[in-house]
């Protein structure tokens, strides 16, 4: 029985938090949790002319990966509100596959 | 998309779609959205899918639009308060008769006693408010004088007008595939190889209508970034190149790129030779900014330089997006022509891929020319600022900012009695310098009216009349990117439900406009106004509108082969000479230098070397955050749980040395003043420079004077300068002050 999953491009996640407040927004979740919370690693220095700097979206034991929305055929929130379009939801073979394709700077959760 | 833009829900709810703007705050850009009501409460925002630009996406100002939409400080009805009280939380509820009883006689009186002339409008930046406060002024009231209050008017407007005067086009934008519904697959569209962000983060800006993250719907396809910038952001991180310059020292960059392009022959000799006028003058003055030079005077390296300009020229097409560091600089008009330059003769403009021009009529733009024509030659004369400083005077319809603080506090040429606040809330760290000093002088007005949806700590300080406006889910318009300079489309922005007895720009306007002016207002509702708009130019009417959504124009690229350019027709540019300007005609005539020129700024390490020994910081500020737009947002809880203070940016090595800890409050001062922020170390910024945010008061300190929301707290503006601006007027040191940073006693403010 396959699971699902989110995969999460983190070469091009921007940090604009709206992960996390569609979230809040679509399940009630109130401030001081989150169903899906940003991280940050960085900025710090690689080499003298290359930085360190990746957000990336962590789901919390809150989220379920919308499954009243994903039911009517649509989107998790966070998907869909993604402003660098770095997220996308699905069965994990096909993320995996997908996320292989890219090579680099990709994570996937299932939450 | 879709033709129904509303339609019910089983539950009893009903949906309506809608293009987003403001307030809450935003550039138009327009965003997709839909809005679920039920029982007269928003209870769902859902990015609209459709939207060809947007497609679904939301920023967090959006998602949260249900919290600020009904947030229990909102202001809902207009309210009155004796001048007596003045600075006090003491207000009564009004009906917009009563208002409208009370403001009426009042403009009356002063215009029979003292002119027109005595009432000043003051505007903010980028809601809508922008498009309505001219002709508020104008039309509606009858008064020359409608100012943005900004020391040197530094934002957009000196970018506006740099590009009438050098190419005769509307505004420069970077092609982002905005006019075709396909967007990035639509065959006339090329993708640009690099695009250069100079001074300029759009992710978080979304400046004047460009939306920010089609950089990385365009880095994804293959395009490359540049930035010029003194902060590494992280979009510098994904960026091939950053040029980390000295605050202030854009200009000699750009002249030392120009260097590289033009004598290593890099040029598009096709387009110098056929579209430009005074390039060898250019290239005599070019020979000043080695890249050896260039690279002491601005940090950036050498070989940066030469690597960096040799890519702008040999990659088409190259895109560059220029930003508010150019506006918020006294060297600004130089530096804005010399970017405009590069994008010139490395054959850039209008082609695809390149930077877009919008024609130079503004789309609809006639009817707000048009509400000039209520104001006589005679009383036009007595705009303040106007004669003193043509270059903006020509190109802007309102006053000189500087010149009106002067007239506010030494009564020359005349009294200003009254101030109309339309979506500004200047005292704070927004569109003024010296806010302090401008708090003190507008204390003279004996009458003022302030519109916006909170109190701020403006409304707070001077308001007689609060008139409370409508977000943009409550009130039916028209947004349009670029005001219309650089439309890539007008969107139907659909009132969804009505909260409390509020009133949109436009409706105050016409409102207003028919118990003064009714010759120049002859509407007969919004829709009707809308219709009026639409039909002559596009030939559809507002209905229409709602029913596509958007509309996106077509767009032409070339058109100044194509006597798309000038009134007459003919190719070319509409400027003075026909071609773009290498070498401005109309610099000279208005004082200046026909060339671009790298000037110090006026506090700097070169400039007052003792005075940066005292401050040995270089001041930045300003750069945008995903979570407010200027001095909104701070009443939103969950996007203070995102950005609960301000931050101030120092290197951890300069922290160090002062003894400074991340999460430390710290002072920074000079000359002009003080303020407190929090510290930040980052690596990203030079262990010589710090920037601080702009914006900042605090709705839930007093509100009363001497507070006033704690808005003297952290306004970065105090340390910014009156009247230090360029030699035409335009561009003051708002990203290139000196501080020093001190540690605050106590671990909190």
């Amino acid at each position: 029985m396959s699971s699902n999953g989110l995969l999460i491009d983190y070469e091009y996640c921007t940090g604009c938090h709206s992960c996390e407040v569609a979230c809040k927004n679509e399940h009630g979740i109130p401030l001081g949790k989150w169903g899906i919370k940003l991280t940050e690693v960085g900025p710090f220095k690689v080499t003298d002319d290359k930085f360190e700097w990746n957000y990336i979206p962590v789901p919390t034991s809150l989220c379920d990966l919308c499954e009243s929305r994903v039911g009517k055929g649509e989107k998790p929130t966070c998907v869909h509100h993604c402003l660098a379009k770095c997220m996308e939801y699905g069965p994990v073979e096909e993320l995996a596959q997908k996320m292989a394709a890219k090579g680099k700077k990709m994570v996937m959760f299932i939450p | 998309m879709n033709k129904e833009w509303k339609h019910d829900n089983e539950d009893g709810s009903y949906t309506v779609r809608t293009c987003g703007w403001s307030p809450p705050g935003d550039h138009p850009v327009g965003c997709g959205m839909k809005l679920t009501v039920k029982g007269g409460k928003l209870v769902k925002v859902e990015g609209d899918a459709e939207h060809p630009i947007s497609q679904g996406r939301l920023c967090v100002r959006c998602l949260t639009l249900a919290e600020y939409v009904h947030h229990p400080s909102r202001i809902i009805s207009p309210m009155k308060r004796s001048i007596e009280d003045r600075g006090k939380d003491k207000w009564s509820k009004i009906s917009w008769d009563e208002a409208w009883d009370i403001i009426v006689p009042k403009i009356l009186q002063l215009k029979k006693d003292h002119g027109a002339e005595s009432i000043v409008v003051f505007g903010g930046t980028g809601r809508e408010a922008c498009l309505y406060y001219y002709p508020l002024g104008f039309a509606s009231i009858g008064t020359p004088n409608v100012c943005y209050p900004l020391s040197g008017w530094s934002c957009y407007g000196p970018r506006c007008a740099i590009t009438d005067y050098i190419l005769g086009a509307g505004y420069p934008e970077i092609d982002f595939a905005g006019t075709f519904p396909d967007r990035y697959d639509n065959p006339e569209f090329k993708l640009p190889k690099y695009i250069v962000e100079w001074g300029k983060n759009p992710l978080m800006s979304n400046p004047d209508g460009f939306y920010g993250h089609s950089l990385i719907d365009m880095m994804k396809r293959g395009t490359k970034m540049i930035c010029i910038d003194p902060r590494i952001t992280w979009l510098g991180t994904r960026a091939e190149y950053v040029c980390q310059l000295r605050p202030g020292t854009d200009t000699a960059l750009a002249m030392a790129f120009l260097n590289v392009i033009i004598n290593e022959d890099l040029y598009d000799h096709d387009f110098v030779d056929k579209w430009c006028y005074g390039f060898d003058e250019l290239k005599e003055r070019v020979q000043e900014y080695s890249p050896e030079k260039v690279a002491e005077i601005t940090w950036v390296p050498k070989q940066t330089i030469i690597e960096v300009a040799r890519i702008i020229a040999m990659n088409k097409p190259t895109a560059i997006q220029w930003g508010l560091a150019v506006d918020e600089n006294p060297n600004g008009v130089q530096l804005g022509h010399a970017i405009l330059s590069l994008g010139a003769i490395t054959g850039n403009l209008d082609v695809p891929g390149g930077i877009t021009l919008g024609a130079p009529a503004a789309l609809l733009g006639k009817w707000r020319m048009d509400t000039r024509s209520n104001i006589s030659e005679e009383l036009w004369d007595k705009r303040i600022g106007a004669k003193e400083w043509p270059a903006l005077a020509n190109a802007l319809a309102t006053t000189h900012p500087d010149e009106t603080l002067d007239t506010l506090e030494t009564g020359k040429p005349y009294k200003l009695r009254m101030g109309w606040f339309n979506s500004s809330n200047f005292i704070t760290a927004t569109n003024s310098a010296q806010p302090d000093r401008w708090y003190r002088a507008l204390k003279s007005l004996e009458f003022n009216v302030v519109q916006d949806c909170f109190m701020t700590p403006t409304a707070m300080a001077f308001a007689d009349i609060f008139l409370p406006l409508p977000t943009f889910a409550e009130h039916d318009g028209i947004v349009i990117t670029h005001f219309g300079r650089n439309p890539v489309f007008l969107g139907a922005m659909n009132k969804a439900f009505t909260v409390g007895d509020c009133k949109s720009d436009i409706e105050v306007c016409i409102e207003l406009g028919k118990k003064l002016h009714p010759n120049m207002w002859e509407f007969d509702d919004v829709p009707d106004f809308f219709s009026k708009q639409l039909k002559p130019e596009l030939g559809i009417d507002f209905n229409d509108l709602r029913e596509l959504g958007v509309y996106q124009p077509k767009y032409t690229y070339g058109k100044h082969e194509k006597g798309l350019l000038r009134p007459d027709g003919e190719p070319g540019f509409n400027t003075v000479t026909g071609l773009v300007e290498l070498t401005s005609t109309l610099f000279e005539t208005w004082g200046d230098d026909a060339l671009p020129y790298f000037k110090e700024p006026p506090y700097s390490p070169v400039s007052t070397p003792e005075l940066f020994a005292q401050y040995p910081l270089i001041l930045t500020t300003g750069a945008r955050t995903f979570t407010s737009f200027h001095s909104e947002h701070r009443q939103i809880s969950t996007l203070r749980e995102i950005t609960p203070d301000p931050i101030c940016e120092l290197n951890p090595v300069t922290a160090q040395n002062l003894g400074i800890i991340e999460g430390d409050w710290v002072d920074l001062e000079n000359m002009f003043g003080k303020c407190k922020m929090k510290v930040h170390l980052t690596p990203c910024i030079h262990p010589k420079v710090v920037h601080a945010v702009h914006g900042w008061w605090f709705p839930e300190k007093p509100a009363e004077e001497p507070s006033l929301y704690g808005v003297w707290d952290s306004n970065i503006n105090k340390l910014v300068p009156h009247k230090h601006i360029g030699k035409l007027g335009f561009g003051a040191p708002f990203k290139q002050m000196i501080c020093k940073a001190t540690k605050r006693a106590a671990r909190e403010d």
